[in-house]
């Protein structure tokens, strides 16, 4: 049963980002509710991780502004924009955990910045992240002792060490086995749920982001196609939506990215591509 | 002739802009080195890396400096009979001028090269968004180390690579071609003056910032691929090169 939240954690008007002539994400309003789980959904190349690194401050947006709980993050100076990081966390794609830190150090990180904890507390307080993720045991591990999903689960534990108001995921269980998946997507939902922490994710996993969800958009071509809770979406009449979520292949979004016929484009070609 | 003209002075305004960038990067983070929280280790992991890690090396480039330098000289000045001044020679030569020079070179193959690669692979594999997600500045905890350590290490290593290259013209010069060992040092301590130390260590120190600022650059802003890290490396190499040479130009000028 989706919560509903009244209070806006995350807010954008008129976002846009161009690269050159590419628009990545057209003009466009939000409002993510504090304190539950939005999940970004799209095809690849929908503009769903540009999206997300605009909202949390990496990428400057071409037109628009950003709220962060009430701060305007696209006029913050720098030092600003850092302190207000304090309050996020974010688990990356291919989870950048720093190769020259071990899993422990790595998950510590961000208390040994910015707390005064004492390093027995931050050892239990790490290998306690650590157990959520079913990793306690590997801190001696350097990342390139782990396997792709391991990284991610650490990556995780990084994250979340601090408590963060707001835990961005870009692709949280891509590169996961069924299991680890399961253990990620529910532990994002309980957390979200008991601690209140605002979870943005980014996904194209259509189950398992439709399930944890308490409020979905959809995006496709750099737009918002559809915005609702998750029954909404369901009972979207929308053929892109519909095609969407029911994975098929033929319909309003065309699997290929090519323009021209197949067989005109097959007959012309007497060379490569220029 | 006018494409040509509009062509190099979009070159020059890109070079113009890309020294900009370079130098607003090191500057900003120097700058956010004079703001706590202070943190000693990552300095001190990068100094270890670049000054121990470098150490070796330097000292063999210096070795065989002042053997090549013994010889050569030993040979020019035979000639005028005035091989007493041999000393001299040696000890002018690589503190004024071989130290700073090779030592700047020795440390952008060995760590300059690094520096850029790390910095860049930290960029593609997203550790540089990673750490300013976790409200740490990448400036201050990437690049600031690393520009500091290469600007400290430098006179260090020069220093170490001006010793070992006089003691071994020494040994070529006194040991092998028989030159009075008196005669070797007493040179070197009546035509050595302070100016020749300081324009030594002068020019380590601005030698060791240029190398830190290029090689941050070209890591901070390569391209976010393999090639592109790969490219910048060589990139970085061949500019930082460059830009001793250039300043060794001006500063011998200024010191003269």
């Amino acid at each position: 049963m989706p919560r509903l939240c009244l209070r806006v954690m995350l807010r954008a008007e008129n976002l846009s980002k161009r690269f050159g002539d590419l628009v990545a994400v057209r003009p466009m309003d939000l409002a993510i509710p504090a304190g539950g789980v939005t999940c970004i959904m799209g095809g690849s190349g929908s503009g769903k991780t540009t999206l997300l690194r605009m909202l949390a401050g990496l990428l400057a947006p071409t037109t628009g502004r950003i709220w962060f709980d009430g701060h305007e993050i696209t006029a913050l100076s720098e030092r600003e924009l850092f302190r207000l990081r304090r309050r996020m966390g974010m688990v990356f794609q291919y989870s950048a955990l720093l190769n020259s830190l071990n899993v422990y150090e790595n998950v510590a990180f961000p208390l040994k910045e910015h707390t005064d904890l004492p390093e027995s507390v931050i050892a239990k307080v790490v290998a306690m992240k650590l157990e959520q993720v079913g990793l306690r045991g590997t801190e001696h591990l350097m990342p390139s002792e782990l396997s792709g999903g391991m990284m991610k689960r650490v990556a995780f534990a990084r994250a979340l060490v601090t408590d963060p108001d707001v835990v961005f995921f870009d692709e949280p269980t891509s590169g996961l086995d069924p299991i680890s998946a399961g253990v990620i997507t529910t532990l994002i939902h309980e957390i979200s749920e008991h601690t209140g922490m605002t979870a943005i994710v980014v996904t194209h996993d259509v189950h398992a982001g439709l399930a944890i969800a308490d409020h979905v958009l959809i995006m496709w071509q750099g737009e918002v196609i559809a915005r609702g809770t998750p029954d909404e979406i369901r009972a979207s009449r929308d053929p892109r939506v519909r095609q969407f979520i029911e994975g098929r292949p033929d319909g309003p979004i065309p699997f290929s990215r090519s323009r021209t016929p197949y067989w005109e484009d097959l007959i012309s070609r007497t060379g490569a591509p220029r | 002739m006018t494409a040509i003209l509009g062509r190099i002075g979009r070159m020059a305004l890109g070079i113009v802009a890309r020294a900009g960038d370079l130098l607003l990067l090191a500057m900003q983070s120097l700058a956010l080195g004079l703001r706590p929280p202070w943190r000693l280790r990552p300095f001190m992991e990068q100094l270890y890396a670049v000054g121990v890690g470098s150490l070796v090396v330097i000292a063999v480039t210096g070795a065989f400096t002042g053997m090549v330098l013994a010889l050569q000289g030993y040979y020019t000045l035979a000639k005028f009979g005035s091989e007493s001044l041999l000393g001299a020679g040696v000890a002018l030569s690589i503190i004024r001028e071989l130290g700073p020079v090779l030592g700047a070179f020795m440390l952008i193959g060995r760590a300059g090269s690094a520096i850029t690669a790390e910095i860049g692979v930290m960029r593609v594999t997203e550790q540089i968004d990673a750490l300013a997600m976790m409200a740490v500045n990448p400036k201050a905890r990437v690049v600031l180390p690393r520009l500091v350590a290469t600007t400290l290490a430098l006179p260090v290593l020069v220093a170490i690579f001006d010793a070992v290259g006089i003691l071994a013209g020494y040994v070529v010069g006194v040991d092998l071609l028989g030159v009075n060992p008196g005669a070797f040092w007493a040179e070197i301590q009546a035509k050595t003056t302070g100016e020749d130390l300081n324009e030594g260590w002068i020019k380590a120190l601005v030698f060791g910032f240029l190398i830190g600022a290029i090689c941050t650059w070209m890591g901070w802003r390569a391209k976010p691929t393999t090639e592109g890290v790969a490219a910048a490396t060589t990139h970085a190499v061949v500019l930082a090169s460059l830009a001793v040479l250039i300043a060794d130009y001006i500063m011998t000028s200024f010191f003269l």
